[in-house]
């Protein structure tokens, strides 16, 4: 049976966690806010009234002991789905999610895994005040053991967190925060992959925009001008950072010789100096040019009046697919 | 309110110590605690000279401490989790580890060395009171399905000022989770005492903040550990909610073979914990009541000299590193990314045997 329903990503990611409590008793959903309230961005509304407060359920407010117990409830045959509130707000539980999260597999040859979820409302681009726009997937993704998805569309956050969910090991679930009203019509079953892959968002044959999450509708926005400008620029989604799909990615740059990588996450250090490296070393003879990257500044995220300075636009874009040494 | 003096069933030369609300365990219970203290004495010592020895990296001896773990693992059914430390050797192996994998970590392989499903004791790491959230998870996972576990999760004097000893308490107490916390104060952690710790007037008073039980017991008093530890465990089961233990106990030897305790302790210190060691304790009161024979005390020293043997010939095989294994058990699947590294590494093992 398929359904069509037009959703938003905040109702697709509803959608996906109150499927997962129907189908599987094992699922366990907490947080800060998760219950009564619904959670600060409603992700998790109605579910602790339809579900009752054992399978949905607030808890004190400390990071680490909320990704600490759902490491114990993960060890004893639950799947633990907890909400970081904001991005910044998941820094109290950086050590039980690196040393014991990613690592629980691993230490016991494994014996002992860690079936969870972590949520973590992601990025900026909704006025927020500071501490509720970072970008943190590198420090995620730089630590083995971890899956770090970040979907970009409602239809991607719906398959994306039931994927998460039914995973064997543990994911950081990126949520960009500024695309949770953002809607598209579904259809279930989705059919879209599951995590690590990517997916060509658009066809183009002139050069190759990677980017993931938040910035996915940046690029799609840069290739539509493009195209009407007459040039055909591929779009590729990447939808799961770790593991990474270097197949997809590289058959994608090679399709086209020329590739620009567009994150919001600072560039320094961060996934976009990663793609950049692994598209150069993979690709380097199919390439008419450099890699150029389009990343967030190497600065604090910049409070509401100035974050459009920091948020890489269609312009920035647009310009570094200028540069790809187009003359010759 | 935790009492004002550590609960204490015998004192320092064995004799029994009325005026606690706590009866005495029965007299098997601590026959075989005694047997369990003489081999984990031994395993102790054991340890201490593998090190010296290169066969162990490093060995955070518990010599001193060893009542509070017996006791940690014997008042558990089994079904029950335990969470140990580091210093914890003893509590794991008392709970059914084998004493050789028990030390594979610290033996410098890659892994905990045992299977913590096998005896549900929880792999030991080395960053402190961090395993104490896992416990609440694992208690409240059960509790959410009606079942009967209890978690034991041990820390340190020290751990009691990390974020996550608090973050774990709050979270026991607020969901009523089945979970013991002891506390092992043996008044340092590595040099710094227990005074730059904390200024609270015991470590049990840190269950008043939390609205649990607090309670301080003789750590070198096997009797009284068996005692306070298997009524908090009862009264977990029992639905009751969490309890904190603070066991008052001693490390007699250095935190570990790296450290030097004379650059922050006295000798003075040290001997007068040797007249409260919890074997001599314990032995002497079985005595006195008739309870343990000569025969039964040479027994206990040929299980222990057995275990020790044992560790010793596992400890003595060389651990034969296999690379591959390092890139299996990263995810269950290993990624495309791992895989080519693992091939990397396997074709210059392979180049390295053609060379020779």
């Amino acid at each position: 049976m398929t359904d069509h329903v037009k959703l938003t990503m905040a109702q697709a990611l509803n959608r996906a966690l109150r499927d997962a409590l129907a189908e599987d008793p094992s699922v366990v959903v907490f947080g800060e806010d998760v219950g009564p309230l619904g959670g600060v961005f409603r992700i998790t509304d109605g579910l602790t009234a339809d579900f009752g407060e054992a399978r949905c359920f607030d808890t004190p407010l400390a990071e680490s002991g909320i990704v600490g117990m759902a490491v114990g409830m993960a060890m004893n045959g639950l799947r633990p789905v907890v909400e970081m509130q904001f991005d910044a707000f998941a820094y109290p539980a950086f050590e039980q999610i690196v040393s014991h999260v990613a690592k629980m597999r691993n230490r016991t040859r494994g014996r002992v895994t860690l079936p969870m979820v972590i949520r973590v409302p992601t990025a900026g681009g909704i006025g927020g005040v500071e501490h509720h726009c970072d970008s943190s997937e590198a420090y995620y993704a730089h630590t083995p053991g971890l899956q770090v998805v970040a979907p970009a569309t409602p239809a991607d956050a719906y398959t994306l967190l039931r994927a998460a969910i039914a995973a064997p090991d543990p994911v950081v679930f990126l949520e960009p925060k500024k695309l949770y009203w953002s809607s598209e019509e579904v259809e279930f079953p989705t059919g879209a992959p599951g995590i690590g892959r990517a997916v060509i968002r658009r066809q183009g044959t002139d050069a190759t925009l990677i980017a993931y999450g938040p910035s996915v509708p940046v690029a799609l926005d840069a290739a539509e001008i493009a195209g009407q400008e007459g040039r055909s620029l591929q779009v590729v989604d990447l939808r799961s950072i770790v593991p990474f799909d270097d197949e997809t990615v590289c058959a994608a740059v090679r399709s086209t010789g020329r590739a620009v990588v567009v994150t919001e996450s600072a560039g320094f250090a961060g996934v976009s100096a990663e793609i950049a490296a692994r598209v150069t070393e993979r690709c380097f003879h199919a390439l008419a040019a450099p890699v150029r990257r389009v990343t967030g500044f190497d600065i604090p995220y910049p409070p509401p009046k100035f974050e459009h300075f920091q948020l890489p636009g269609v312009d920035r874009v647009l310009d570094a697919v200028d540069d790809l040494q187009w003359e010759q | 309110m935790p009492s004002a003096e550590p609960v204490t069933l015998l004192d320092p030369a064995g004799r029994p110590v009325g005026g606690t609300p706590y009866a005495a365990p029965d007299d098997a219970s601590l026959v075989r605690a005694l047997g369990a203290l003489i081999t984990a004495r031994r395993l102790n010592d054991q340890a201490y000279a593998l090190v010296r020895q290169g066969r162990l990296a490093v060995y955070p001896s518990s010599h001193g401490q060893e009542a509070c773990q017996v006791a940690a693992a014997q008042v558990l059914a089994a079904g029950d989790w335990l969470f140990p430390t580091y210093r914890d050797t003893v509590a794991a192996v008392c709970r059914g580890v084998d004493p050789v994998e028990a030390l594979t970590l610290l033996k410098g392989d890659w892994h905990c060395g045992y299977d913590p499903t096998e005896h549900h004791v929880a792999p030991h790491a080395t960053p402190l009171a961090t395993q104490l959230p896992h416990a609440v998870g694992v208690a409240y996972a059960a509790r959410l399905r009606g079942e009967p576990t209890v978690v034991m999760a041990l820390c340190g004097d020290g751990g009691t000022s990390e974020g996550d000893f608090h973050e774990a308490l709050n979270f026991a107490a607020v969901f009523r989770a089945p979970v013991v916390f002891l506390v092992q104060n043996n008044g340092y952690a590595i040099s710094v005492p227990l005074s730059r710790q904390t200024a609270a007037p015991s470590l049990a008073h840190k269950g008043v903040g939390y609205g649990m039980p607090g309670e301080r017991v003789d750590g070198n008093d096997m009797a009284a550990l068996l005692a306070v530890l298997g009524a908090a465990v009862e009264r977990a089961r029992a639905g009751e909610g969490p309890q904190l233990v603070e066991a008052l106990t001693y490390r007699m030897q250095a935190h570990t073979n790296a450290d030097d305790a004379t650059r922050y302790r006295d000798e003075a210190e040290v001997a007068a914990w040797v007249e409260r060691d919890p074997i001599t304790r314990l032995r002497a009161h079985l005595r006195e009541r008739g309870l343990v024979t000569d025969d039964q005390l040479a027994d206990f020293a040929a299980a222990a000299e057995r275990v020790a043997a044992a560790l010793r010939d596992g400890l003595n095989r060389d651990i034969e590193p296999d690379p591959a294994e390092l890139f299996a058990h990263v995810y269950a699947t290993p990624t495309t990314q791992l895989a080519e590294q693992a091939a990397l590494v396997a074709d210059e093992l392979g180049r390295e045997g053609a060379l020779r």
